[in-house]
């Protein structure tokens, strides 16, 4: 109660080591109420949620997995923020519980020692402690109450072994004053600037010693015995790439199948608008505008859900951190962790839940590092746009007179986009990101059984999050990209039929009838006539260099929804297929006919090859930036990226067509 | 000896934890503190990273970590 007798609302903080069982306790603590945000202006993640105590709704914070309160990590300093009471909009905890893994006692019982230098007074909740029991250790609970001077409570979240004794200590402790045990002897602050680290080790040494009792020193066979095969030298990088081949293989193949179901169900969605509605500029914004964005979206859930299946099982599993040990060498070469393996990968199928993985990556420069060049990584959304250049340009022709030269190209793209990523980690990590690299210490966990609550859990928060962060401004730039081509109507009678926006699903109608006269009115002059085919026309002169005309200017901008559209917006401009299924056959033939004013081809197969390069190098993504934006919490970056691989893109494309034809090509 | 020039799976103990100020404080604070006992588990591909049990978990770091981990057996 404060002064004036009111209620005041109870704030515990939830402090622990990683790979403790915080994230189980949390879940287990706070069920499904929870709330995940940025702490202001940082990218450290603030959980929330609401714990039942006593009849009353205290407020949980789970502060950052930690290893210390030091404070020389952001993560650090925030944490330390709260339990102070400096961090703004969040009130000072009244009470700590502090997870402490039994099974890995000495380690997290340091930050515990930190944790009583602040006054509040903190519950002990022992977590991990039936897999401790089974190694046929004991743990004498109440001498350790006794030692550390607070309450000490043995929990298992799944078999709801002492959360009612842990609720009723916090509730005893809550606005008492706490007896702080005596850690720091009188010449910690003499002896180096480690002192106090060594007194707080001494004081741990002797409560551990006096609490518990080892009756046999083999407690981490199993894990040794797994970890034998799993990070073999030869074996454990088979299994790796294994593990890797899978992750990849779902997020690539078989989210295609939901994927598809998705985009069929939006496209009949915006058919039944169009039907059912009466034709006009609002009925196309709700079909091809709002409707098209809105898949759009939600089109990137199955590969956002089935990568986080993944990534929270290998994180909890405990394979996470062997991956990234036996891949560390290799990743460290460019500057990167071994955890920005994995993202990577997944970028090669779609980079945005691949810069979403990079959470797994504990230092910000090296996290940051990976986001900024996991677009170069081929994405399936390219994989159109390569096909379509390849089927018109360089099909049937082959090398040493066997291999494909489609093939070889499509190689050369997926090598070229490798090849300037690991260019560009080297100079970021020399100049922006530039940092006295930080100690890789890295935990390996013992193996475990991956809790499935917290697994589904953490894929449907990271979804969640996805929706609500990148989703609404990939929403507003599809909108705002649908009007560009579609306004202003100039010389068009209202608008009737199927017209396809540029990122409609729904397929592009090559013909638009007018209502009133029942003349004909080719979509390819509507697009021609709006805003976007004037733009294409103001950047010509810029692509003209490049070989690209002002056609392939407005596909450039408008594939900026997203790459494949590339495709479906030179269909609509070269005024093939009305039949989708037949678009890419007709739209080959449309593109090898293309003549410009004079005559001239305006494709050549060297014109082809400087588009696949610039659609390997240029940031044609918004939704990419919508979620570099979301998590790297600030504008910057995503304008930063869309800047420099724009600007990579323009002079790799420009070097290919101008090199191409010094050398006699086109 | 430092602790990269340590044979697998020799147990040592800690004499001195060297390197820089930020090297030095994390690595005590993981429990890696002069008169500990170490060994190492195993090393990676390449012989880089190494995974060291200490305390009772296992902690892998890179050789310029280790190398500022002075032990002896």
């Amino acid at each position: 109660m404060d002064e004036n007798g009111h209620k005041k609302q109870v704030t515990i903080a939830l402090a622990g080591n990683p790979n403790a069982g915080k994230t189980t306790l949390f879940n287990s603590l706070t069920g499904l109420k929870q709330k995940v945000a940025n702490y202001p202006g940082v990218t450290v993640e603030r959980k929330e949620g609401a714990w039942l105590l006593n009849g009353t709704t205290a407020k949980l914070i789970d502060l950052p997995g930690l290893y210390s309160l030091d404070a020389t990590s952001l993560d650090e300093q925030i944490a330390s923020g709260i339990i102070r009471g400096d961090q703004p909009g969040v009130p000072k905890p009244d009470a700590i519980v502090a997870v402490v893994d039994a099974t890995n006692l000495e380690r997290n019982l340091y930050l515990v020692t930190q944790l009583f230098e602040f006054g509040v007074p903190v519950v002990v909740a022992l977590t991990m402690i039936d897999a401790f029991e089974r190694q046929k250790h004991e743990i004498d609970v109440e001498m350790l109450a006794v030692l550390l001077k607070s309450p000490v409570v043995a929990v298992n979240a799944k078999t709801g072994r002492g959360m009612r004794e842990l609720a009723e200590s916090v509730r005893n402790v809550m606005g008492t004053q706490p007896a702080m045990p005596h850690i720091l002897d009188e010449d910690a602050n003499e002896s180096g600037p480690n002192g106090k680290i060594f007194s707080r080790y001494k004081f741990i040494s002797d409560a551990v010693q006096e609490s518990v009792w080892h009756s046999d020193q083999k407690q981490h066979l199993i894990s040794e015995k797994i970890d034998k095969v799993l990070t073999h030298k030869v074996f454990g990088l088979v299994i790796l790439v294994g593990i890797l081949l899978l992750v990849f293989q779902t997020i690539f193949s078989w989210a295609s199948l939901p994927m598809d179901l998705l985009e069929m169900g939006f496209g009949a969605a915006a058919d039944f608008v169009r039907t059912q509605l009466p034709p006009g500029i609002l009925t196309d914004l709700l079909a091809d505008g709002i409707l098209a964005g809105v898949g759009g979206v939600v089109v990137f859930l199955p590969q956002i859900l089935l990568l986080f299946l993944f990534i929270s099982l290998l994180e909890d599993s405990g394979y996470m951190s062997r991956a990234a040990f036996l891949l560390d060498k290799l990743m460290s070469g460019v500057g990167l962790h071994g955890k920005a393996f994995l993202p990577l990968i997944s970028s090669f199928a779609c980079a945005i839940p691949g810069i979403m993985a990079t959470r797994t990556i504990e230092s910000q420069r090296d996290r940051f590092a990976t986001i900024m060049i996991a677009p170069f990584m081929s994405c399936s959304a390219r994989l159109p746009v390569y096909t379509l250049m390849i089927a018109t340009f360089f099909a049937r022709q082959t090398v040493f007179g066997f291999i494909s030269l489609g093939a070889v190209l499509m190689l050369a793209m997926y090598a070229l986009g490798i090849a300037v990523s690991i260019v560009v980690a080297f100079i970021l990590k020399r100049t922006l990101l530039k940092a006295p690299p930080p100690p890789f210490l890295m935990e390996m966990p013992p193996y475990r059984m991956p809790n499935l609550r917290t697994v589904i859990q953490n894929m449907f928060t990271r979804a969640w999050l996805f929706l609500k962060r990148a989703g609404t401004v990939i929403l507003a730039i599809s909108i705002i990209l649908w009007a560009l081509m579609y306004v202003p109507r100039t010389g068009a009678p209202p608008y009737e039929g199927g017209g396809a926006g540029p990122v409609s699903y729904a397929g592009a109608d090559g013909v638009v009838l007018s209502a009133s006269t029942g003349e004909t009115l080719p979509e390819s002059q509507q697009l021609k006539n709006s805003f976007a085919g004037k733009l294409g026309h103001a950047i010509e002169p810029v692509i003209q260099p490049l070989g690209f005309d002002w056609k392939i200017g407005v596909a450039l901008i408008a594939s900026f929804a997203a790459r494949e559209v590339l495709v479906s917006t030179l269909s609509i401009i070269y005024s093939v297929g009305k039949d989708e299924n037949e678009e890419s056959e007709t739209l080959i033939g449309a593109v090898r006919d293309a003549k410009t004013d004079d005559g001239r081809p305006v494709w050549t197969p060297l014109t082809a090859l400087s588009l696949m390069v610039f659609f390997v190098l240029a940031m044609q993504c918004m939704s990419t930036l919508a979620v570099v934006r979301r998590e790297t919490n600030s504008w910057r970056w995503p304008i930063f990226m869309f800047a420099y691989m724009t600007a990579i893109a323009y002079i790799g494309a420009l070097i290919t067509y101008q090199g191409g034809k010094v050398l006699g090509f086109g | 000896m430092t602790l990269t020039e340590l044979p697998i799976g020799q147990n040592a103990h800690v004499i001195a934890v060297n390197g820089t100020d930020r090297i030095m404080q994390r690595l005590m604070e993981m429990g890696v503190v002069p008169g500990i006992g170490v060994k190492v588990v195993k090393k990676a591909p390449f012989g880089d990273p190494i995974e060291i049990r200490v305390r009772g978990y296992s902690l892998a770091m890179r050789r310029s970590e280790a190398s500022a981990i002075e032990v002896s057996y």
